[in-house]
């Protein structure tokens, strides 16, 4: 009787608990909800494709700052992919145990990275270089801006990357393997012909959420991406995110339509990063139906 | 063994917190982030000789405002006068004190031109409307003789957060252009013609730092602890001033009203520098609100009457300027209008 009272309260104790998490995210998308109707209100859905941002005016539209996250998140995307690829594949199929041990570590220690330092680091060395490129390439040479803030975004997301790429292919059963070499395959051909198709939606899902990071991520590209609040007309321009303009105006957002137009920016990147993680999650359900 | 831990650390609780009570008041302050350091100060030296605490948290002017307005502070603290709509919000009368003075210094990197560049107001805001273009501009040469000019492209550099600095910058060039009031206006945060957003005023240091042919605005604090090259600005009288802690000083020495939410940018004093700027306490008239005791709102006059006074010789090694004795009246007057249910808290 009191064993099963006990596993009861356990039952409701965690039930609750898993509940309160779940009310949480919906308070959050509530509260951004609540904070932002005014600006909702007064803008509609001009918001989303209105290309100007004038405090003074009062005048808000938030399409630069998506394009600007999309353009920074997915671009990082594509940078880090073949470098997260290649280091899971090392550290998972060829690097000896005592090698691949201290590499993994080092890997997620970048993860571990605070990012203002990313951020730092990328203003004092990274900036010159790619000015440096950027005044060979004619380009003009701010060193800041789209490339700067893509590039110092790969270096942040790389280790959520390779890590999930190395596990994923570590779970590619031993038989699977084993058939495919005792069939004549070179390491090159079971790699490419066994481990990466088993763990190729595992390897899409660990992308996703990598993206979902970029996304977020506020302070490193503050201090890199120039956080010119106007539509980005070339790859080299200056630009800002809806992570950075959140980050940049809303302590002294004293008037209240600015205050909300910046707490639907929030909203807007709240709706936009579930989406991803939705994606992620669906990518991971097909992965274990196979 | 738990039962153990647990007496241990209620004990240790309840002797920090019995040690609280038998301290003397604290008092809550927050807002503006500019007179942070000097503030920090000012409190730690004030809690040394009275045993009063001040506790002020630097979340930025809009958030002094907010909390002074929702009475959850003592004081609030902001770089910007409050304005009659946020004014309009308030329970009570709110007074503006000025605590301090500083300036918005323009600091630029172009190579072979040393510090002291001679700017006139009308060329400084057509180089941050993005008018004037290049270094060697005759406009900028025909002011500054005898000084080698590149072909260089000017790069504007601008506070990318809402901050007090840039609400008096633009409101500085809002006020000597006609054409930047027109497209830009002044604010905290604007939509600037041209130039890339640094993060702060550290940010904005380390750009111009680092890029070549960059000009920006800053508190002078930073440029001169970065040793960055400044401009002279020429003020209303003619002269060309440079910020110094004088000159800044002396651009509040001009008519200030009763009430002291003006900004002293552009004002007529002769040796004044142009682009000043003070920094204001904010606190209710009438003290005696939401429960507060007479002795809360008697340690906060005295506070407010010592940093008018003696706190002021500590300003200036922190790099900001006194203020002047027009406004130490002006502000005396108005502490002693504070009072605690009609009566004035200070003879």
């Amino acid at each position: 009787m009191r064993a099963q009272d006990a596993d009861r309260l356990f039952y409701y104790l965690c039930g609750g608990l898993a509940l309160g998490l779940i009310l949480l995210v919906i308070g959050i998308g509530l509260t951004l909800l609540w904070g932002s109707l005014p600006s909702i209100k007064a803008f509609g859905f001009k918001f989303l494709w209105g290309k100007v941002w004038d405090p003074v005016n009062e005048e808000f539209g938030a399409l630069p700052f998506i394009v600007g996250t999309l353009i920074t998140s997915f671009l990082a995307l594509i940078i880090t992919f073949p470098f997260a690829i290649s280091s899971g594949i090392f550290l998972a199929e060829y690097a000896p145990p005592r090698i691949a041990g201290p590499l993994s570590a080092l890997i997620e220690l970048l993860a571990g990275i605070p990012s203002v330092i990313y951020g730092l680091w990328a203003l004092f060395y990274l900036v010159p270089v790619v000015r440096w490129f950027e005044m060979r390439l004619g380009a003009p040479p701010f060193g800041l801006g789209l490339p700067t803030a893509s590039l110092v975004l790969a270096i942040m997301i790389l280790p959520y990357a390779a890590s999930i790429t190395r596990e994923v292919l570590k779970m590619v059963p031993q038989e699977l393997k084993e058939a495919a070499y005792g069939l004549g395959a070179t390491r090159w051909e079971v790699i490419r012909g066994v481990c990466l198709p088993y763990a190729s939606s595992g390897i899409v899902a660990g992308l996703v959420l990598s993206l979902g990071r970029a996304l977020g991520e506020t302070m490193a590209v503050t201090m890199v991406i120039g956080n010119r609040s106007e539509m980005p007309t070339s790859f080299w321009d200056l630009a800002n995110t809806m992570a950075s303009v959140i980050a940049n105006e809303f302590t002294e957002a004293s008037k209240d339509i600015h205050l909300a137009a910046l707490i639907e920016v929030g909203l807007l990147l709240f709706v936009i990063t579930l989406l991803v993680n939705i994606l992620a999650r669906m990518v991971i359900i097909r992965l274990k139906v196979k | 063994m738990l039962k153990r831990w647990l007496g241990f650390w209620l004990g240790i609780f309840f002797l920090l917190s019995g040690i609280s009570l038998a301290e003397k008041i604290t008092l809550l302050g927050a807002g503006a982030t500019f007179p942070y350091p000097l503030y920090a100060k000012w409190f730690h030296v004030y809690h040394q000789k009275t045993g009063i605490k001040v506790n002020y948290q630097s979340i930025g002017s809009g958030g002094g405002i907010r909390q002074i307005l929702a009475r959850t502070v003592d004081f609030g603290a902001s770089d910007a006068p409050m304005n009659e709509e946020e004014l309009a919000k308030a329970p009570g009368k709110i007074l503006h004190l000025p605590m301090a003075i500083g300036a918005v210094v323009i600091a630029y990197n172009v190579p072979g031109v040393p510090s002291g560049m001679k700017l006139t107001p009308e060329v400084l805001a057509d180089i941050f409307l993005g008018k004037i273009k290049k270094w060697n501009d005759p406009r900028i040469t025909k002011l500054n003789p005898g000084v080698k000019f590149p072909n260089m492209k000017i790069l504007v550099v601008y506070r990318s957060d809402g901050s007090g600095t840039t609400f008096n910058f633009t409101y500085y060039l809002a006020k000597i252009s006609p054409e930047w009031r027109k497209r830009v206006g002044y604010g905290k945060a604007v939509r600037w013609p041209t130039g890339v957003g640094g993060k702060g005023n550290e940010g904005v240091t380390g750009y111009v730092k680092q890029l070549p042919g960059a000009i920006g605005y800053l508190e002078l604090a930073y440029a001169e602890q970065n040793h960055l090259p400044v401009a002279a600005i020429r003020n209303r009288a003619g002269k060309f001033v440079l910020p110094t802690l004088e000159s800044i000083s002396a651009a509040a020495k001009t008519q200030i009203p009763p009430d002291t939410r003006v900004l002293i940018v552009d004002t007529d004093a002769t040796d004044g520098y142009p682009i000043s700027a003070m920094t204001w306490i904010l606190v209710y008239q009438e003290q005696a609100y939401g429960g507060r005791s007479y002795e809360r709102a008697k340690a906060l006059v005295d506070l407010l009457w010592w940093c008018i006074h003696e706190a002021q010789q500590y300003n200036e090694s922190l790099l900001y300027a006194r203020i002047p004795e027009n406004i130490v009246k002006i502000n005396e007057d108005l502490i002693r209008s504070i009072t605690y249910k009609g009566i004035p808290l200070l003879k």
